[in-house]
């Protein structure tokens, strides 16, 4: 099923993937998937253990090839490169990215200098301002909380102000207020103009963000939809898609 | 400067910082390398076998299995917390994280073959004398080479489970080239024979250097991608 475009908000897509395909040996993981993301769009992409949902972000943010089709951030192929369409893009995983014998100025200075930020240790010390870390900032990234850890990925997946983030289950492990101050920071990167495609098990804690909830299954489309209920009418129909 | 080998020396920069607040890779390689001397040094019998005789194997053997050790850890350092996807995420071309992670195994494995060879000049009574300036040109010919490759398997290695297994084995036999004209340049060296004695393992060692450090950045792209 092809996403519809009249779902997202108007305006061209600033992240897009046509026929996009994945195999891992014979195994066929992803058979053709179609998904636009404009401006002030948040897609979650949800299904079960095996669906997809990673490889398809990890094809979308260009850290895995695709077997098939062709992603587009910005209007231009995602390439190897220096390119605009990479500049574009942030990643926030369940993993930090972060390295432990770093500290988070020295992790964000890194950060900051390969996207060739013009004076990174002030990018970093900025970005660790932003996101309520600057008392932490001469901490190793081993010796914070799940949840300031998490805030210290927020940092370094936005420090150079991509205007497409690519998230993976980004609320494990985060307590309920963590979680708030998350989709709190997203909604108000969302009204500033990014794109997001978030994949995740937990549609409760991304519901209040999202625009459109995308089911994935057994590497296909089997719905597309505005969110335009609430999450107890919709967990029925995802149920008995997905044959819960 | 170039924009990659100015990233290159950003990512190198940022492998120098994170060993040297850990030291894990240097001390172990150190205490590896002085162990693997002193073995040597009591399991020669002196009256059958002269030390200058001895050293120069004694010595490359020490340097490749230190080097193993060494650079073992350039990438499983990018294990921890899905680093690497972050690296290959940036907006910068794939050679330029190889060169980067070269130019860092360099410089570990360099640090510890300066400081294994004053360890075998102890151990073994040496006399290097005029014979130290080509011994440290040879090293920085053969170490070019060698550490191209374990650049290379490391990258290869870190997705896979048993990461610090595979790398000496997929690295040791690919060593046996340059160390073999490394020891025998280093022997002639020793023995202060003329140059035209290792004009040819020279030129294996510069051929070597020029085929995998050329090789090794063309694959590397299709190493670490997905």
């Amino acid at each position: 099923m092809t996403p519809s475009p009249e779902l997202g908000h108007p305006g061209p897509a600033l992240i897009e993937g046509r026929g996009l395909r994945r195999a891992f040996g014979r195994l066929q993981v992803l058979k053709g998937i179609d998904l636009s993301a404009a401006a002030g769009d948040a897609l979650a992409v949800v299904g079960p253990n095996g669906a997809g949902k990673t490889t398809l972000l990890r094809i979308l943010a260009g850290i895995m090839r695709p077997s098939g089709g062709q992603v587009r951030v910005l209007g231009e192929p995602l390439g190897r490169g220096g390119s605009v369409a990479r500049r574009a893009i942030g990643l926030l995983s369940h993993q930090s990215l972060l390295y432990d014998d770093l500290t988070l100025t020295e992790n964000l200075t890194f950060a900051a200098r390969l996207y060739g930020l013009p004076r990174p240790g002030e990018a970093a010390a900025a970005a660790l301002e932003d996101a309520g870390l600057a008392d932490r900032a001469g901490d190793q990234p081993r010796k914070l909380s799940r949840g300031l850890l998490q805030r210290a990925a927020i940092a370094r997946a936005l420090i150079h102000g991509p205007r497409v983030l690519l998230l993976d289950e980004p609320f494990t492990a985060l307590d309920a207020a963590a979680a708030e101050r998350l989709r709190a920071l997203l909604r108000a990167r969302l009204g500033a103009g990014l794109a997001m495609v978030l994949v995740t098990h937990d549609l409760a804690e991304a519901w209040g963000l999202v625009t459109r909830v995308a089911v994935l299954l057994g590497g296909r489309w089997v719905a597309d939809e505005s969110r335009s209920g609430a999450l107890e009418t919709f967990l029925p129909r995802y149920h008995a898609l997905i044959g819960v | 400067m170039s924009e990659a080998l100015r990233l290159a020396l950003v990512v190198a920069g940022k492998d120098l910082r994170a060993e040297l607040r850990s030291r894990t890779a240097l001390l172990s390689a150190l205490v590896f390398s002085a162990l693997v001397l002193v073995i040597f040094n009591f399991a020669r019998d002196p009256t059958v076998l002269a030390a200058a005789d001895l050293a120069p194997s004694v010595l490359w053997v020490t340097f490749a299995l230190a080097a193993t050790v060494t650079m073992n850890r350039a990438f499983t350092v990018e294990r921890e917390n899905g680093a690497l996807d972050g690296l290959l995420l940036a907006p910068i071309p794939r050679e330029a994280i190889f060169l980067g992670k070269l130019l860092a195994n360099l410089a570990f494995v360099g640090t510890v073959e300066a400081l294994t060879l004053p360890l075998l000049i102890l151990f073994f009574n040496v006399d290097f004398g005029r014979a130290l300036p080509g011994v440290v040109g040879v090293t920085a010919l053969a170490t070019l080479g060698f550490v191209s490759v374990g650049t290379i398997f490391g990258a290869m290695a870190v997705r896979t489970r048993f990461a610090e297994l595979l790398l000496p084995v997929l690295l040791l036999p690919f060593m046996v080239p340059p160390i073999i004209a490394a020891v025998q340049v280093t022997s002639r060296l020793l023995a202060g024979r003329p140059l035209s004695e290792m004009g040819g393992w020279l030129r294996l060692l510069t051929l070597y250097d020029i085929v995998f450090v050329t090789l090794c950045t063309m694959v590397f792209s299709a190493v670490v991608d997905e």
